[in-house]
């Protein structure tokens, strides 16, 4: 069977579709995806049983403490992170950036978080993804905003929470946020869903396979001020089906110990003896800020449309 | 007869459903404990090394090994796939597998997630025209033992010709997503192998 050709009905082999896009999302689920800022970083990460890394030039809580327009990464940067493990590995391009993720495509990152972490580059419009062979992540905080990205090209979506804080409250607010309007939907009858898309501000299509499924037609993971065993576990409870720790980890006492915490705690999310075991002895978790001492105008979730 | 699926990490659910559409009973199995409680396994598409890492760290690698060397049947997709073999290649140096298929694996063999593909692979012993697989940064599999069948390569594109699906004995594996493409064949090959066996057993 080897050499011939098989049937006709058969197609070339095609990359990029949009199954092999929301696929490897699939794979990365009950994961942790780990901030990185050095190809050191990314070992500990990959050491602590990370599924992925994401590789970019400041935490989101150094970002938020130095102030100024946050970018994509140095390409050399990203090219040590790559060299540096055998885990997929993210980076972030700013919102509407497609030249920045053009750069990140050509460099052979799995997959491009379009992230309100960094300072738009957009304030209209977001990154045609369907555009892209790689596929890209994107945050939201409630249903409408999940699906305009989906209908973009989205491949995966992340609960945003409020980044570089701490503070989960926000990442609990998005995610119920999200869970309980696909809920809502699910029990509508279908001539309401007209309205509902409206409502939604998002697409009629996209709303209608929600209201069938239950579910977002792509992965949904959590992020934004996840800092500890049970923050991660409790977001798993919610409904998220995965975990991205930015600051959390690096910014703690000790990185590699709670890392590998986390990610246990994500597997056994529903196992309270098991997230009391991993949670002994982790040091101090990063300081944090509290969500409501962040003036409006400084808050990264409210980033994107 | 009931078949767990190794839920450490990865895609579960769909090989979950993938099973129940096959009407086998399936459960996810993250302790020894479940371990003991099912007749046959599937271990996911996900990513091998914090499949490994969770494994070891919750005891669950040397129970597997041994019901893999006691002729539990098992089926890996991707990671599966790196799960069970003999050898893994471009590893991590601590990554451990199950050693059940006599065969060294070459860990994201095909590249990156740009490269990533869904095309057709014919498998022997599966009937109705090729099987269309999604491969994601998959592995493949670079020689086998003499015990081990090979039931299906690429044929088309860049990785033509490379190994992409096995069986030894109970064992069987594949470096493709069945589970993500709502075509029950390998499954359901899989629930008749498991069954087969578990008649054997009486």
């Amino acid at each position: 069977m080897s050499e011939q050709t098989s049937s006709p009905s058969s197609t070339a082999p095609a990359t990029g579709t949009a199954r092999v896009k929301r696929g490897m999302a699939e794979m990365l689920k009950g994961g942790v995806i780990m901030d990185v800022v050095t190809p050191e970083q990314a070992k500990i990460a990959e050491d602590a049983g990370a599924v992925a890394v994401m590789a970019l030039e400041r935490v989101p809580a150094d970002i938020r403490a130095q102030g100024g327009v946050s970018r994509m990464s140095d390409p050399d940067m990203i090219d040590g992170i790559i060299n540096a493990v055998s885990i997929p590995v993210m980076a972030k391009a700013r919102i509407g950036h497609f030249v920045e993720a053009q750069v990140i495509q050509a460099l052979g990152v799995d997959y491009i978080d379009e992230s309100e972490v960094l300072t738009p580059a957009d304030y209209e419009n977001h990154i045609d993804k369907w555009a892209f062979t790689v596929p890209f992540v994107c945050g939201a905080t409630n249903l409408g905003e999940a699906l305009r990205r989906i209908n973009e090209g989205a491949a995966m979506i992340r609960s945003k929470g409020e980044a570089g804080t701490g503070d989960v409250s926000n990442a609990t607010t998005h995610m119920r946020k999200i869970r309980q309007e696909i809920r809502r939907l699910t029990s509508l009858p279908s001539d309401e869903l007209y309205v509902a898309a409206k409502e939604l501000q998002a697409p009629y299509e996209l709303v209608r396979e929600v209201a069938a499924t239950g579910k977002l037609p792509v992965v949904l993971f959590t992020a934004g001020g996840i800092a500890t065993p049970a923050d991660a576990a409790m977001m798993m409870q919610l409904g998220a089906e995965g975990v991205f720790v930015g600051s959390g980890i690096f910014k703690a006492g000790n990185p590699a110990q709670r890392a590998a915490a986390i990610v246990k705690a994500t597997t056994f999310y529903d196992d309270p003896d098991v997230i009391a075991k991993v949670s002994r002895g982790l040091g101090e978790a990063m300081v944090g800020i509290n969500v409501d001492d962040i003036p409006v105008p400084h808050r990264l979730a409210e980033r994107g449309w | 007869m009931i078949i767990g699926v190794l839920a450490l990490q990865g895609d579960v659910r769909e090989h979950l459903s993938a099973l129940a559409e096959c009407d086998a009973i399936a459960r996810p199995v993250r302790r020894p404990e479940e371990l003991d409680s099912v007749d046959a396994l599937v271990i996911p598409g996900g990513e091998s090394t914090t499949m490994s890492k969770l494994a070891i760290d919750f005891g669950v690698l040397e129970p597997l090994r041994k019901r893999v060397a006691g002729g539990m049947p098992v089926y890996g997709s991707c990671a599966g796939m790196i799960m069970l073999a003999t050898e893994v290649l471009d590893g991590r140096p601590d990554q451990q597998s199950l050693a059940g298929i006599d065969m060294a694996v070459r860990r994201n063999a095909f590249g990156r997630q740009v490269d990533s593909f869904e095309g057709p692979v014919e498998i022997d012993g599966i009937d109705g025209g090729p099987f269309h697989a999604v491969f994601i940064r998959a592995p493949w599999v670079e020689s086998v033992g003499d015990e081990v069948d090979v039931l299906g390569r690429v044929t088309e594109g860049p990785g033509a010709g490379r190994i992409v699906a096995v069986r030894q004995r109970n064992l069987l594996a594949t470096a493709f997503h069945p589970e993500l493409t709502g075509d029950l064949r390998v499954h359901r090959y899989f629930v008749e192998m498991a069954r087969a066996a578990d008649m054997t057993e009486g």
